[in-house]
C-alpha cells in the first residue's frame, strides 16, 4: 500500500509549524500506524533529513504516550484504540492521511507531533491520590468493597492519561481525564476521607492549566482509547456540587 | 453549573410561556383573560420577570465568558478537523443562543413594549381588556414577522435540544448511560414540542385558521 | 574481588527481622540533609521515590518518558503474587518462597526470595489502601487467580491491567510527594553516566531530551530502577524506549553485572507478521488459566483449526506435564512451543505459532464469563491480527520478555559500588534463572516500598554525606558524555541505528534466544564485535544535539546494546548447564528437560568490566541452600 501523508512539522515551541507532504511507500496492511511512521523515518534519516518526532513507547495501548490526531480524530478512526494499535488495514491504498499533534493551550508542542502533557501530572499532584504513607495500610480484606463498586472504580481507573479527550474536545477541556480519577477514588472507601477536597483541588488546578470547559458534546468519550464513559463527568459534577 | 441552572429556569419559563400562548386556540376571550390575570398579579409578575431577567443575563454572560475561555484553550486550530459524535446543535450553541437573544429583544420590543409595531399595541377588546389576541393575529398576518418567529423557534428548538439534555449532566444526575440517553431524548423532544407549539400559533394565523 | 552478599545470620524466617534490627537509622531531622537520586519511575522507582520522600529525604527522580506514569511497568497485565492464602488453598509464605525458588531453578538466593515472600502481603495491603481497584468477589473480599508454576491461587489482579493500576498507585503516591516538595521529578531526562568519586556512587549525568543539555546531579546515594534489557533482542514485549543504558553505564563504572544470560522468553505472545514489526505484544499468562495450548499432530497441517478433529490435536503441555498442564512455568511452555514448531507442526504464516484455544472454556463458562475475564486481551488480539479469538483459537508464539539478570546487589540491594542501589528488574536478585508469572510486580514493589527505604538509611547513617558536585569526577563524566553524543552525531554512514538494532536482535534471537549451544554462541561472539565496528563506521544520525532528537536517543541506546550483547553471550557460554530460561542444548535430560549442574554452576556469575578491549572478569558468588533440597525441577 502507498499513502500520501501530510504531517505537522514544527521545530520547537517557539517556531510556527506547518503541514509537510511525505510519501509512505510499500506499507503492509499488517503494520501498525506507528510502524508505518517508523518506515517513513528510516527513509528520512537515510536521505539525511530529520525523522518525524512523535511520542510512543509501549505500543500496546496502555502507556498513553502516543498522541497523533489522524485525519482530524485523535488516535484515528478506530474506536477504543490508541494510535499504536491502529493497523494500516483500516486504511485504503492511496489514501491521504493528515497527521497533527494534540492541540490545546495546556499541551504546547515540543516538536513536530510531540506535545508537553505535564499539565495532567500537575492535576494529579493537586489531589489525585489517597494520602497513605507506605506502611500505614490496614489488612487489605479488612475493608470489603462490593464487586460492582470495584468494577465501576476500575472502569474509571482504566484511563491511560493520553490526553485524546482534550485533543478531541471542541473546547480543549480536560474534564474526562480529571473526572476519571475523581470517580475512581470517590467510588472506593479508601478515597472517602479526602473526597470533597480532592475534587475541588483537582478542578482548580485544571482551570489554572488553561483547559477549556465542558459543553457536553461527548467527543472525548468517542475517542477515548479506553472508552471511558462521560458518566464519570456527571459523577464529578455531582461530587463538585456536593463538596 | 450556572449556565445549567439558569438554562433550566429559562426552559421552564419557555414551557409556561408556550402553554399560556396556546390559549390562543381557545379564542380571544381566553387569551385576553389570561393576560389580564397576569397583569392583576403584580406581586408575582414582577419578581418572576426579575428572576427571568437575571437568569437570562447570567446565562448569556457566563456562556459567553466560557465560550471565550474555550476559544482561548485552543489557540492553534486543527488544519484538518473532524467530529465523531458531537451533534450539530451542540456545536452551534453560541450561535443559536445569540440568535435567540436577539429574537428575545425583538420579541419584547414587539409584544411587550410595542416599539416595532405600535399600530397593533393599544387595541382593546369588547370587554375593554388589552386585546392581545388581535395583536398576535394581526402581527402574524405579516409574512416577514411570521417567518422571523418560526425561524427563531427553529433555533430555539436546536438550542433546547442540546441545552436541556445537558442540564442533568452538568448538575451530575446522569451518570448512567441509560439516563443520559433518556435525557437526550427528552431534550430533543422538548425542543421539538416547543417548536411545534409556538410555531403552530404563527402557522394557524398565516393559514387563516385564527382571525 | 570477594563478593559478600551480606546475608544476615540466623534461621531463614528471622533473617529480615534481624537485619532490620541491625540497620542503623537516620534520625528524622537528619533525613532532610540527605539527597537521593532515583533513576526510573516504574513500580520500583516510583514506589521507592515516594517512600523515601515520605520518610523525609530529599529525592530527585528521573525518567526518560514524558510522565512518570508511562514507565513500562504499566504494561504488566496478569497480576501480582502474595501469600495471603485468602483462598484457603494451602498457600503460605513458605510455599510462595518454595515456588519462587523452584521456579527460578535454584539459581537465586534463599534469603532474598524468602524476604520477598514475607513482604508480599504488605504490598497488597498498601496498594489496596492507595485505591488500587483489585478484582473482588461478590462479598467484597479480594479475588485471586492462578498463574504458571503454582498450584494455589495467589495472584491478585485488576482485570488485565494490573501493572497499570499498581503503577498508577505508586505514581499517585509519588505525585503527592512532588506536591509536598519532597521529591523533584525530571521527565524526558535520560541518565547517561554514573559518577563515582572516591569509590562511592556520588551522582549521575543526565541529558535533557528536549533541550539536549547535559547536566550532573550530585547526591548521597543513587538508586537505579531502570528496568530490564530484553530490548536487546530488538523484538520483545518491552516498550520501545526500554534500554540497558543506565545499568550498562554503571557497569562500566565498576558495578558488577550478574547473570546476564538469564533472560525470559514469554510463551504467550502474538506471532511475528513481518520484517516491519517493531515490537511483540504479550497476551497475559493468565490466559493459560482457561485456554488450552495445542498444535496439530501432523506436520505442515494446513487445515483451519476448526477442521482439525480432536484426535489429531496435540495438547502437548497437558500431555507432557499432566500435573501443571497449561500452567507449566514460562521457560518450559516457551521451549515446548519452540520444539513443536521446530518439528514443523507450527501454525500460521511462517509456521512459528501454536494455538491457544478457548472453545472448551467458552462451552464450560459461557462467552460472557470469558469476556469478563479476558475481554481486553481478546480485543487487543483482534486489533492486532484482525482475527476474532472468540470464534477461532488465538495463535501464539514466545517472545523476549523479562531479564532476570541485572546489576549484582547484596541483601541490602546495594551493588558492589558503595552508594549505588539497584532495585526492580534492573537488579538480578530474586528470580534466579526464571521468573514466575506475577512475581515481577511483587519484586518491584517489595524493593521500592519495603526493602530499600530501610537499607538505604543504614548506608547513609554509616557513611554520611557524599561528594559535592564540585568533585572533578563530575566534570570528567559530563565531558565524556558530551563527547560521546558528539561522536554519535558526527557519524555519517549509510545505516540507521534501527537497522543495526534489528540485525543485532536477529543474531541474538538466533544464537542466544530460547535455546543456545556452544557453536552458536561462539558464532555470535565473533559477529557482535564486527557488527559493533560497523555500527561506528556506518551509522547515520541526523539532526542536532540541541533539541528533541529521537534518532540520536536511539543511536545511543543501540550503541550500549552492541556492547552489552557480547556480555550476554559470554555469560551464556560460560554457564555450561541448562537452568530455567537458560537452555543449553548440550545439557538436557533424555526427555528434553533442562539439566542443571549444581556442582559446578550453583553460583551467581557476576561480571566485572575491565576496559574497552579487555575481557571482563568473572566473579562467582556461590549459592548455598540450607532450607530446601535441590531437586530436578519437575512439573509433571
Amino acid at each position: 500500500m502507498n499513502f500520501k501523508l501530510k504531517v505537522w512539522r514544527q521545530k520547537d515551541a517557539r517556531n510556527k509549524g506547518g503541514l509537510v507532504e511525505i510519501e509512505a511507500k510499500g506499507v503492509s496492511a499488517d503494520m501498525s500506524f506507528l510502524e508505518m511512521l517508523d518506515g517513513v523515518n528510516e527513509e528520512l534519516i537515510q536521505k539525511g533529513s530529520e525523522p518525524i518526532a512523535f511520542d510512543h513507547d509501549c505500543r500496546e495501548g496502555i502507556c498513553g504516550t502516543c498522541s497523533l490526531v489522524i485525519n482530524g480524530i485523535p488516535h484515528g478512526p478506530e474506536r477504543g484504540t490508541a494510535a499504536c494499535q491502529l493497523h494500516m488495514r483500516k486504511f485504503k491504498d492511496g489514501d491521504t492521511i493528515v497527521i497533527e499533534p494534540w492541540r490545546a493551550r495546556a499541551f504546547p508542542v515540543v516538536k513536530d507531533l510531540v506535545v508537553d502533557r505535564s499539565a495532567f501530572d500537575r492535576i494529579i499532584q493537586a489531589g489525585g491520590f489517597v494520602s497513605v504513607n507506605t506502611g500505614s495500610a490496614p489488612e487489605a480484606n479488612a475493608i470489603p468493597i462490593g464487586k460492582e463498586s470495584a468494577e465501576r472504580a476500575m472502569d474509571a481507573a482504566a484511563c491511560i492519561g493520553c490526553g485524546a479527550c482534550v485533543a478531541a474536545c471542541k473546547n480543549a477541556s480536560a474534564m474526562l481525564f480529571v473526572a476519571a480519577k475523581v470517580s475512581h477514588l470517590a467510588e472506593l472507601p479508601q478515597g472517602q476521607v479526602e473526597r470533597g477536597a480532592r475534587v475541588k483541588k483537582m478542578v482548580a488546578q485544571m482551570d489554572r492549566e488553561g483547559f477549556g470547559n465542558c459543553t457536553n458534546q461527548y467527543e472525548c468519550e468517542a475517542v477515548c482509547p479506553k472508552e471511558i464513559s462521560v458518566g464519570v463527568i456527571a459523577k464529578m459534577n455531582r461530587e463538585y456540587r456536593q463538596s | 453549573m450556572v449556565v445549567a441552572v439558569t438554562g433550566l429556569v429559562l426552559f421552564i419559563f419557555v414551557i409556561f410561556h408556550m402553554l399560556g400562548n396556546l390559549q390562543i386556540f381557545l379564542g380571544a376571550d381566553a387569551l385576553n383573560d389570561y393576560a389580564r390575570h397576569l397583569d392583576e398579579l403584580p406581586y408575582l409578575l414582577w419578581p418572576a420577570r426579575a428572576v427571568l431577567l437575571a437568569a437570562l443575563l447570567l446565562h448569556v454572560g457566563f456562556s459567553l465568558a466560557l465560550a471565550n475561555e474555550n476559544r482561548r484553550a485552543r489557540p492553534v486550530r486543527y488544519v484538518h478537523g473532524d467530529t465523531v459524535q458531537a451533534s450539530r446543535a451542540s456545536r452551534t450553541m453560541v450561535i443559536t443562543g445569540l440568535v435567540i437573544l436577539f429574537f428575545i429583544i425583538y420579541h419584547l420590543l414587539h409584544f411587550t413594549f410595542g416599539v416595532t409595531n405600535p399600530e397593533f399595541f393599544h387595541l382593546t377588546d369588547a370587554k375593554g381588556r388589552e386585546d392581545i389576541y388581535s395583536m398576535v393575529v394581526l402581527s402574524f398576518q405579516n409574512g416577514w414577522i411570521a417567518g422571523t418567529y418560526i425561524l427563531a423557534m427553529f433555533f430555539l428548538c436546536l438550542h433546547l435540544g442540546h441545552g436541556v439534555s445537558s442540564v442533568p449532566q452538568s448538575l451530575g444526575f446522569s451518570e448512567s448511560s441509560g439516563l443520559r440517553k433518556n435525557f437526550g431524548r427528552f431534550g430533543n423532544l422538548a425542543g421539538v414540542l416547543v417548536f411545534i407549539g409556538n410555531s403552530s400559533i404563527v402557522l394557524a394565523v398565516l393559514l387563516g385558521k385564527l382571525k | 574481588m570477594k563478593l559478600d552478599a551480606k546475608i544476615p545470620a540466623g534461621p531463614l524466617a528471622e533473617k529480615w527481622e534481624r537485619r532490620r534490627l541491625e540497620l542503623k537509622l537516620v534520625n528524622p531531622a537528619n533525613k532532610r540533609k540527605f539527597e537521593i537520586l532515583v533513576v526510573g519511575s516504574g513500580l520500583a522507582g516510583a514506589s521507592a521515590a515516594a517512600s523515601l520522600g515520605e520518610l523525609g529525604y530529599r529525592v530527585k527522580c528521573f525518567c526518560f518518558q514524558d510522565s512518570a506514569r508511562r514507565a513500562h511497568s504499566i504494561a504488566a497485565q496478569g497480576g501480582i503474587n502474595a501469600a495471603k492464602n485468602y483462598q484457603n488453598d494451602g498457600d503460605s509464605v513458605e510455599r510462595l518462597f518454595h515456588d519462587t525458588l523452584k521456579g527460578g531453578d535454584f539459581r537465586s538466593r534463599e534469603a532474598n526470595v524468602y524476604r520477598l515472600a514475607q513482604v508480599s502481603n504488605a504490598i497488597i495491603d498498601q496498594c489496596a489502601a492507595q485505591g488500587v481497584p483489585f478484582a473482588r468477589e461478590y462479598g467484597g473480599a479480594l479475588a485471586n487467580r492462578s498463574f504458571g508454576g503454582a498450584q494455589v491461587s495467589r495472584t491478585f489482579y485488576a482485570r488485565g491491567q494490573t501493572g497499570q493500576q499498581l503503577l498508577l498507585g505508586a505514581y499517585q503516591a509519588l505525585s503527592r510527594q512532588i506536591a509536598l516538595g519532597s521529591v523533584k521529578l525530571f521527565t524526558r531526562s535520560e541518565m547517561l553516566d554514573l559518577v563515582v568519586a572516591d569509590g562511592r556512587a556520588s551522582g549521575i549525568v543526565v541529558r535533557d531530551l528536549v533541550s539536549g543539555k547535559i547536566t550532573s546531579h550530585a547526591a548521597d546515594a543513587v538508586v537505579l530502577a531502570t528496568g530490564g534489557y530484553s530490548s536487546v533482542f530488538y523484538l520483545s514485549t518491552n516498550a520501545m524506549g526500554c534500554n540497558v543504558t543506565a545499568i550498562w553505564r554503571a557497569h562500566k563504572k565498576g558495578a558488577l553485572f550478574a547473570n546476564p544470560c538469564f533472560t525470559q522468553i514469554h510463551p504467550t505472545c502474538i506471532p511475528v507478521t513481518g520484517d516491519h514489526q517493531s515490537k511483540l505484544t504479550l497476551m497475559s499468562e493468565s490466559l493459560r488459566n482457561d485456554g488450552r495450548i495445542w498444535a496439530p499432530k501432523k506436520k505442515g497441517d494446513g487445515r483451519k483449526p476448526s477442521g482439525i478433529p480432536e484426535s489429531e490435536r496435540d495438547y502437548y503441555l497437558e500431555r507432557k506435564y499432566p500435573g501443571f498442564g497449561n500452567l507449566a512455568p514460562r521457560d518450559i511452555a516457551s521451549r515446548s512451543a519452540k520444539e513443536v514448531c521446530d518439528e514443523g507442526r507450527g501454525v500460521g504464516a511462517g509456521g512459528r505459532g501454536v494455538y491457544l484455544d478457548f472453545s472448551d472454556a467458552v462451552k464450560r463458562l459461557g462467552q460472557d464469563s470469558i469476556r469478563e475475564r479476558y475481554g481486553n486481551l481478546f480485543d487487543m488480539y483482534e486489533k492486532i491480527t484482525g482475527e476474532n479469538p472468540y470464534q477461532a483459537p488465538m495463535r501464539i508464539y514466545p517472545a523476549a520478555h523479562y531479564a532476570m539478570g541485572g546489576l549484582w546487589v547484596d541483601y541490602n540491594l546495594m551493588s558492589n559500588l558503595a552508594g549505588l542501589f539497584v532495585i526492580g528488574e534492573a537488579n538480578f536478585s530474586d528470580h534466579g534463572a526464571n521468573r514466575l508469572g506475577a512475581s515481577a510486580l511483587m519484586q518491584g514493589l517489595a524493593d521500592g516500598y519495603f526493602i530499600l527505604p530501610y537499607t538505604i538509611g543504614d548506608y547513609l547513617a554509616r557513611n554520611g554525606k557524599g561528594q559535592a558536585a564540585g568533585h572533578p569526577e563530575f566534570r570528567k563524566s559530563e565531558s565524556a558524555v558530551s563527547s560521546r553524543v558528539q561522536k554519535l552525531l558526527a557519524a555519517n554512514g549509510r545505516r540507521t541505528a534501527d537497522s543495526f538494532h534489528r540485525e543485532l536482535g536477529h543474531l541474538l534471537w538466533e544464537h542466544c534466544g530460547m535455546a543456545r549451544n556452544r557453536a552458536g554462541l561462539e558464532k555470535a561472539l565473533e559477529r557482535i564485535p564486527a557488527l559493533r565496528a560497523e555500527f561506528w563506521q556506518n551509522l547515520k544520525v541526523t539532526g542536532s544535539g540541541e533539541d528533541l532528537n529521537p534518532a540520536l536517543e536511539r543511536a545511543g541506546r543501540v550503541a550500549d546494546f552492541m556492547e552489552f550483547a557480547e556480555l550476554l553471550c559470554r555469560d551464556a557460554q560460560a554457564r555450561a548447564e541448562s537452568c530455567g530460561g537458560h537452555f543449553r542444548e548440550e545439557f538436557q535430560t533424555p526427555d528434553g528437560e533442562a539439566l542443571r549442574d549444581d556442582k559446578n554452576f550453583s553460583h551467581v556469575a557476576a561480571w566485572e568490566y575491565k576496559g574497552e578491549s579487555v575481557d571482563p572478569e568473572l566473579h562467582k558468588e556461590s549459592l548455598t541452600f540450607e532450607n530446601v533440597s535441590l531437586e530436578q525441577r519437575s512439573y509433571k
